[in-house]
């Protein structure tokens, strides 16, 4: 075990799963001589060589479409998007061809494709480095969607992802890249898709986050305790497949819940939370159920951190929804 | 189907023949001919049965056999084909069953990907054809990425990217085209240029006179051929495949040919294309060019065109009979197949 950023982390899961797999490999836009804008690549070009390491020109479509080709073929691609803000030119290919090709094919071309970029808000970067769009993926059926919030989940699952039968789009959360240090054990240790995580527990209210949102979540639940509420923090971890079990059954314990993302609001991923509580656990709940979420407009550039959620903003949601019922 | 076996000028003479295509060449020449009559009459019946209701919906390639049945005959078993609208044949002539084709036309519990696409988009991967989506243009970078595979794991195969002159002006034949040149890929680029983009004519899809001189903003080499032309089709296809193969590189090849029919059954092109197209295309008709040639070279007679005429119509008929006995999919395949099968689909019912 050592301690490590998590996007030292994510470099080290990729740095396992090459040396595990030789058909392994990445692609994308600067990641090979530079190591990647964010350096999640780096060194890999020296150890495994340009086959594997591969920089591409620029072009998200060709980036994606290109390790949709490989995957058909049986390789294990793993394509870099240097911001999700740009993954844009790619889409289709993602939304069309990756999500799709095991549906349309009656499983006789399966694609598991993972693709990991940086995304959300905090670092200053306008409306273009910045954005948190899971939803649009999450919408789309054949995609599975994880964003892990630490090194150990980072480094677990992005190996899953990347030895996942299916297409993973993998979200990393940027701003806290190197803000949040923990261990990651060595080898081939995963962490399993489709589980959600307890960061702390709690009874009077659940509170449900994922990504950058946790250690804002975090220290909001543990000022709440001087307000006199018990918060209980679930990390969802996956988003597709989403631990359906695991909310129920928090809320059903609980009776109320908060629902955290950094997204805008309307029809961001805390919909369908509140939706699925709705319909399950609608018995359950003692009091509305509240969400703290970014703003209904395209992410601004000087009033960033008034955009996104924080402590403070959370702790206010928790004990509203406490004092509502 | 065109009658008669006027003769034309004859651009092949049998030697001439037999050193380009090698000792067996009326073989090829024959077997290439059964497939254009097959398909010529395959079209003929699916546009009537879609004219029915019996099926939802057809794409013919009427006017553009000879360049699938060449590529199908000229591939080698480990090339991959990523097909674009119109090459459902290069999967036939590469070995896919008829029949498993039309339970796929029909849609119903026989076609391996249980009836979930449009027809005209099978999936046939025992012969290493792609499925497709409707998407334009998306499968060219797939086929350059596949290419990468090839060469990552030394199997000397090609990657065929088929797309259609309207599908030049889509972001992915930029980037597929433009990596498989920076990479330097065993793909061969296969524009099926049948001047029509539904209503649009070519001349308002690119500025250029010949959609093959694209290839020179990509450093391969480019190059218009008559896909009219069966024989032209196959050597300027083998000639790629083996440059591909041997490491040199990809090339584009356009096929000049004429789309013979409405852009599917779903099309009138009485609304934009103009009065003389259907006689002017007629003239180009890869199907009677290749009676033409089969006649001038004296390999052709009227009794066995009566006689395989007589076995394609019994075997379509056969095919036909079967899918439409065939009971539709069931709801259980709705959500197969979303997922591997060892997850079970992510589902708010947990
Ligand atoms: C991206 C996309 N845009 C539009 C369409 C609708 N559409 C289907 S075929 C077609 C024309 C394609 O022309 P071309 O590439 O020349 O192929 P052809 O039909 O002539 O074989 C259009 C516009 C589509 N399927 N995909
Ligand atoms: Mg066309």
């Amino acid at each position: 075990m050592t301690e490590v950023t998590l996007v030292q982390a994510v470099n080290r899961a990729l740095r396992t799963a090459m040396s595990a797999d030789p058909e392994v490999l990445l692609l994308g836009e600067d990641i090979g001589v530079n190591g990647g804008v964010f350096r999640a690549t780096e060194g890999l070009l020296k150890d495994f060589g340009a086959d594997r390491v591969i920089d591409t020109p620029l072009s998200e479509t060709g980036i994606v479409g290109a390790a949709v080709g490989m995957a058909l073929y049986g390789l294990k691609p793993v394509a870099e998007i240097q911001f999700l803000d740009f993954i844009y030119p790619g889409f289709d290919q993602i939304v069309s061809e990756l999500a799709k090709f095991r549906y349309r094919s009656g499983g006789q071309y399966p694609c598991h494709v993972v693709i990991r970029s940086p995304y959300g808000g905090g670092i200053k970067g306008g409306l273009y480095h910045s954005q948190s769009t899971e939803a649009y993926f999450a919408h789309t059926a054949g995609l599975k969607v994880v964003v892990p919030s630490t090194p150990a989940d980072a480094y677990g699952l992005l190996l899953s992802s990347i030895f996942d039968p299916d297409p993973v789009i993998f979200l990393e959360p940027k701003r806290i890249y190197r803000t949040v240090t923990g261990e990651v054990p060595e080898g081939d240790q995963r962490v399993p898709i489709g589980r959600a995580r307890t960061v702390r527990e709690g009874t009077d209210v659940s509170v449900f986050a994922y990504g950058a949102m946790i250690p804002p979540a975090t220290e909001a639940c543990q000022a709440a305790e001087a307000d006199g509420v018990s918060a209980e923090l679930i990390d969802l971890r996956t988003l597709v497949p989403l631990d359906a079990g695991a909310v129920l059954a928090s809320v059903e314990k609980t009776g109320r819940a908060v629902i955290v993302h950094e997204a805008a609001r309307f029809c961001g991923y805390g919909a369908e939370i509140a939706a699925i509580l709705a319909e399950k656990a609608f018995f359950s709940l003692k009091a509305p159920i509240h969400r703290v979420t970014g703003f209904d407009t395209p992410f601004p550039y000087a009033l960033e951190n008034l955009y996104l959620p924080n402590a403070a903003r959370i702790r206010q949601a928790i004990v509203d929804t406490v004092r509502a019922g | 189907m065109s009658a008669g076996f006027a003769p034309l000028p004859l651009p092949y003479t049998a030697p001439e023949l037999e050193r380009r295509l090698g000792a067996d060449w009326s073989g090829l020449l024959w077997t290439a001919y059964r497939w254009m009559r097959t398909a010529r009459s395959l079209d003929e019946r699916m546009v009537g049965l879609q004219r029915q209701g019996r099926v939802g919906f057809y794409g013919p390639a009427t006017g553009q056999e000879a360049v699938s049945i060449a590529a199908g005959l000229a591939v080698r078993e480990n090339d991959w084909v990523f097909p674009g609208l119109r090459e459902q044949l290069v999967a036939l002539v590469r070995g896919h069953p008829l029949g498993t084709y039309l339970h796929h036309l029909f849609a119903d519990s026989l076609d391996p990907a249980s009836g979930r696409q449009m027809p005209c988009h099978p999936t046939a991967r025992e012969v290493r054809y792609v499925s497709m989506s409707s998407c334009v243009g998306t499968q060219v970078s797939q086929a350059v990425g596949c290419a990468y595979g090839f060469r990552f794991r030394s199997d000397d195969a090609v990657s065929l990217a088929f797309f259609g002159d309207g599908a030049t002006s889509v972001s992915d034949f930029h980037a597929g085209m433009n990596f498989a040149g920076v990479f330097h890929l065993p793909v061969v680029f296969c524009c099926t240029n049948n001047q029509w983009a539904i209503s649009l004519p070519v001349e308002q899809q690119s500025r250029v006179a010949e959609l093959a001189e694209k290839a020179a903003a990509y450093g391969m080499p480019g190059r218009r051929v008559d896909g009219s032309d069966f024989i032209e089709t196959y050597l300027q296809l083998s000639d790629a495949l083996e440059t591909a193969r041997q490491g040199r590189g990809p090339t584009l090849l356009e096929f000049v040919v004429y789309r013979m029919s409405p852009h599917s059954t779903s099309d009138d092109p009485s609304r934009y294309q103009p009065a003389d197209w259907r006689e002017r295309s007629a003239q180009h008709d890869p199907v009677g060019r290749m009676e033409r040639l089969l006649g001038a070279l004296g390999l052709l007679s009227q009794d066995l065109v009566r006689e395989m005429d007589r076995q394609i119509d019994a075997t379509l008929r056969d095919a036909i009979a079967a899918a439409e006995r065939t009971a539709p999919p069931g709801p259980e395949t709705l959500e197969r197949d979303v997922f591997a099968p060892a997850v079970s689909a992510p589902s708010a019912e947990g």
